[in-house]
């Protein structure tokens, strides 16, 4: 595992230029995700039909590359798709980030997510990748706000 | 070089600790994470293992050989610590699980039986959690009040405020002597003396200090001091607490059990006296045998020596990293220990840390313990590179280094 690994280039570039990152007002559903280990911070903002399609999804607060990028990438990954193709998602990429879905193997509606895959191997960094998932679960379930302490990823 | 090290051999102190030997993700690995635990030299990881290997014994019981060969170590590093410190008595160090054992024994044993409620407790700004949240947990008990010393931009505590702070209503003042987060060494003499004079006892945090400059209790005049075993390149889960006579010895125990008792009925068990009195249960024996051996390895070093030379070592890391582009150091006092706190425009501490980590490099990313030190420079986290004794100065260009490089390709 080198730095390379870690910091590819697509998680590099959507850390310099994050999407979506921005407030979302008015919106349906929001909540904060919080790691008071490491103080990342930020705001997921989602805006869902009335058919229960996530028909915007934004993000902001600040934090270390890999939860900005997995922040942006999640909130390009989730618009269009159902609050429960969100979730199964959530629960995909938890798998993903815990080394138990193999992504070249296993089936998963992850897409280019699939780069963070060698997380796992870097357990205090596991986290950082899911703080916005946490946040965007959240939101969705109306939990005003989430932290990454007392979940077990 | 030769001048750089002046009368202080690296390398032959970087014999003592083979851990320097060893690679991290293929790389020689660069220790810099010495404020979060000193590495262990041989003759302490020797101590400890002969001890469960040939010794084995409990202290202060049976008659038997190994049982008085265990109790004569023990007590032996008391002393060690004793003259370590300059403390008048033995009996006035207590072993305790660490600092912030130590700290909370204090808080909970002499500040419950002393302090009311409209009583005052003194703590600064810069302080590690482990001597704010023992304070704050007696507060909500007793009814006292936490009042805080505050800090100038450089993390120098603001002594004409201090004073002002003072009154009959100061009970406990209780600050940290050299901070974890900053290195900002605070003029702990000067605060005692002020506390002294408005009948207060004070409490001085010595974790950061023990490792770097000679300590002295007598003439620092403290009521109570604290410090852990681990960061003095000793074992983990051992502390010291440092008391007055006077103060130890009316102190109500926290723990009742075996050790600290002289005689126990069902009716009345009457206590042992100073030290046992605080150390109720079988105490952590090989980490106190440890401990007496990382306070031979410093003082054969030479406190002073090492002072000296990890104040070459600042010198040298504050200029190299200042070139580093974008790059700000959070902790400037003038009187500073060798931790090295700093941002990076546009890369995040935690980024910092997992690509030094990378070239073998080992730092603390976070907050330090220390939060409302971050909140105080509003930001969320910084990197540190905390420096002892066994660190090169080449070690400091190799970190330079792989700053300017990682810098390069986050932005």
């Amino acid at each position: 595992m080198s730095t390379q690994d870690l910091y590819q280039q697509v998680i590099l570039e959507h850390n310099r230029k994050p999407k979506n990152f921005r407030k979302l007002d008015p919106c349906s559903h929001k909540a904060e995700g919080f790691n008071p280990l490491c103080g990342d911070h930020l705001w997921v903002y989602l805006d869902v039909d009335s058919e229960g399609v996530i028909q915007e999804a934004t993000f902001e607060g600040s934090g270390c590359a890999i939860s900005k990028a997995s922040a942006s990438m999640m909130t390009a990954a989730i618009r269009g798709k159902t609050q429960s193709e969100a979730q199964v998602m959530f629960n995909e990429f938890q798998s993903l980030l815990s080394g138990k879905l193999k992504p070249e193997t296993d089936a998963h509606s992850l897409g280019k997510l699939k780069i963070f895959s060698g997380i796992w191997q870097f357990p205090s960094r596991v986290k950082c990748a899911a703080l916005a998932w946490h946040a965007m679960s959240g939101a969705l379930c109306a939990v005003k706000s989430t932290s990454t302490e007392g979940e077990d990823s | 070089m030769s001048e750089f090290l002046s009368n202080f051999d690296v390398d032959s102190v970087r014999e003592d600790f083979p851990i320097l030997e060893r690679e991290v993700r293929g790389k020689s690995l660069i220790y810099l994470d010495n404020a979060a635990t000193t590495l262990k030299p041989k003759m302490v990881a020797e101590a400890v293992y002969e001890h469960y290997l040939m010794g084995a014994s409990n202290v202060h019981r049976g008659v038997h050989q190994l049982s008085e060969d265990a109790t004569r170590l023990y007590e032996g590093s008391r002393e060690k610590v004793r003259k370590f410190l300059n403390a008048r008595r033995s009996e006035q160090v207590i072993f305790t699980s660490g600092t912030t054992a130590s700290i909370n024994l204090v808080a909970k044993s002499y500040g419950k039986s002393n302090l009311k409620e409209g009583d005052e407790i003194i703590i600064s700004q810069v302080e590690h959690h482990s001597n704010i949240v023992p304070w704050q947990m007696l507060c909500q008990e007793v009814g006292c009040t936490l009042k805080v010393i505050p800090m100038n931009a450089a993390g120098e505590l603001i002594i004409e405020e201090y004073e002002k702070l003072l009154s009959e209503r100061t009970k406990i003042v209780s600050v940290v002597y050299i901070s974890n987060a900053l290195g900002t060494i605070n003029p702990v003499k000067t605060i005692t003396e002020m506390a002294h004079k408005h009948g207060a006892v004070v409490l001085l945090d010595a974790a950061q200090a023990v490792a770097h400059t000679p300590i002295d209790v007598q003439s620092l005049d403290c009521d109570f001091l604290a410090f852990s075993s681990h960061k003095l390149f000793g074992p983990t889960g051992v502390g010291v607490l440092y008391g007055r006579t006077e103060l130890l010895a009316k102190m109500p125990p926290l723990m009742g059990g075996g050790d600290m008792i002289e005689t126990v009925t069902f009716e009345k068990s009457t206590y042992a006296k100073l030290p046992n009195l605080h150390e109720a249960g079988t105490p952590n024996i090989a980490g106190v045998i440890g401990l007496g051996a990382a306070v031979d390895f410093v003082t054969g070093v030479g406190l002073k020596q090492i002072a000296a030379y990890e104040d070459r070592l600042l010198e040298y890391g504050t200029k190299k990293l200042i070139e580093v582009e974008g790059l700000k150091l959070i902790g400037t006092a003038e009187n500073k220990a060798s931790v090295l706190a700093f941002t990076l425009d546009g890369v995040h501490p935690h980024d910092i840390g997992s690509v030094l980590d990378m070239d073998g490099i080992a730092v603390r990313a976070g907050h330090h313990c220390a939060q409302p030190v971050m909140q105080f420079y509003g930001v969320p986290a910084t990197a540190r590179a905390s420096l002892s004794l066994y660190n090169k100065k080449e070690e400091i260009d190799k970190l330079a280094e792989s700053l300017t490089k990682l810098r390069e390709m986050f932005i």
